[in-house]
């Protein structure tokens, strides 16, 4: 079953893609592309031909695409939710020194900020698991889902902590500094500048299963019955896609101002009011 | 046709170079963007990024001191890719014909795969240049 939904990621992950695609679209009052246009798009790049710049470029890109993928599997297998962190941060990694070691402005623009990314969502993340691992006593995903009640019953601000990251993690609008898939000209496509062919394809896959892994992690905390838990995750999942067609892009300053003030005092608070109530 | 085959007609990623046009065209390809016309729900995305784009969409005439960009342009776009000469700018040099500084339409400079005359042209003939250009590499693909 594990491995049924682990292959399964990379589809769940591009028809996410697809419906995010139709509904901007659609906010838009536009048409939009049909809901398997990021299939052609990865098939596509597939085909063409790869201006490789620098012979270490693939193999970063095969490595975000694995560190994702084993960042995904960890998850999937019930594993610790400290190590799906640590490599899915080494994932992001190699996107940033596959974008550092070319002599792109706009790619090293993008890798730095892709950096800046991830100081402002890594410290947030952390501290949503160390405040699972307070509640249910083990950093494991098998304990979430052995707690018995829902963790959203006790940990509601951690939600909320995630929301933010996941935009962070999907480069939504207003925290898409790093690059977007918009032309947004000063950037050109930030870390994605320098990836052609098959190697932006496999950034490109390797994003898709990050954003999934992600909204696994949001569906834990209605464990108790999967279809709310996945409900949930779509949910966060349009909420950020909403705030993507409603705000313009921040900087990064402001960008890791709001993810941290939203984070900490909001994990801080309900850490207070669950001492209080004796549950930790 | 394969599968890849069959995506690249699917998703043709757009970069638009301004060879010196006056814009008109310019603000017509922006138009094919909005809600109006709407190219993404063909798979038309612009990229910005030569080094993912398919179709090289170019306005202007092509002069002594943008052949240079214009090629660079086209030589950073990976095979297999096409190009829209848009405007009668980028068609022939238009009414900049045989002007001393002015080496005539995009062509001389870039092989042009599809010409869409007009001044400015319009979002429909854009649009319908670059499936043109797409119907040109389904053959091309069909070919062999």
């Amino acid at each position: 079953m594990s491995i049924a939904i682990l292959m399964a990621l990379p589809f769940i992950g591009g028809i996410l893609i697809g419906i995010d695609r139709k509904l901007t679209a659609l906010m838009q009052s536009r048409i939009g592309p049909p809901i398997t246009q990021p299939f052609s798009d990865v098939l596509k790049l597939w085909g063409k031909t790869t201006l490789i710049v620098n012979q270490f470029q693939p193999i970063l890109a095969f490595g975000y695409l694995g560190f994702a993928f084993t960042a995904a599997g960890l998850l999937v297998f019930k594993q610790d939710l400290l190590m799906v962190m640590f490599v899915t941060a080494l994932a992001d990694l190699c996107l940033v020194v596959a974008a550092l070691i070319v002599k792109s402005p706009y790619s090293n623009l993008g890798a730095r900020r892709e950096l800046l990314s991830m100081l402002s969502y890594e410290p947030v993340i952390f501290l949503v698991y160390v405040t699972i691992c307070l509640v249910t006593g083990s950093f494991n995903v098998a304990a979430v889902l052995d707690y018995g009640t829902p963790l959203l019953k006790v940990l509601p601000a951690a939600l909320v902590a995630l929301e933010a990251v996941l935009i962070v993690e999907m480069k939504k609008s207003p925290f898409d500094v790093s690059g977007s898939g918009h032309a947004h000209q000063e950037l050109v496509r930030g870390v994605f500048t320098e990836l052609s062919g098959y190697t932006l394809a496999l950034v490109e896959l390797g994003h898709w299963i990050k954003i999934v892994s992600m909204l696994i992690v949001v569906s834990l905390f209605w464990a108790t019955n999967p279809i709310v838990g996945i409900t949930l995750a779509l949910l966060l999942f349009l909420v950020a896609l909403i705030i993507d067609n409603v705000y313009p892009r921040l900087t990064w300053q402001r960008m890791i101002k709001t993810t941290w003030f939203i984070g900490f005092t909001l994990l801080g608070a309900n850490l207070i009011a669950l001492s209080f109530r004796g549950v930790i | 046709m394969t599968l890849i085959q069959k995506a690249r007609l699917k998703s043709p990623w757009v970069l638009h170079c301004n060879c010196g046009s006056c814009n008109g065209c310019d603000i017509e390809i922006v138009a094919g963007l909005t809600p109006k016309f709407d190219l993404e729900r063909l798979g038309i995305v612009n990229i910005g990024d030569p080094k993912q784009a398919d179709v090289l969409l170019v306005t202007g005439p092509a002069n002594h001191r943008n052949q240079r960009v214009l090629r660079n342009l086209y030589e950073q776009m990976p095979d297999p890719k096409l190009v829209v000469a848009i405007g009668t700018c980028a068609c022939s040099g238009g009414v900049f014909y045989n002007c001393p500084n002015i080496l005539g339409g995009v062509d001389k400079v870039v092989p042009v795969d599809v010409y869409v005359p007009g001044c400015a042209a319009r979002p429909e003939q854009i649009i319908d240049g670059v499936i043109l250009a797409l119907n040109k590499l389904a053959k091309l693909q069909e070919g062999g």
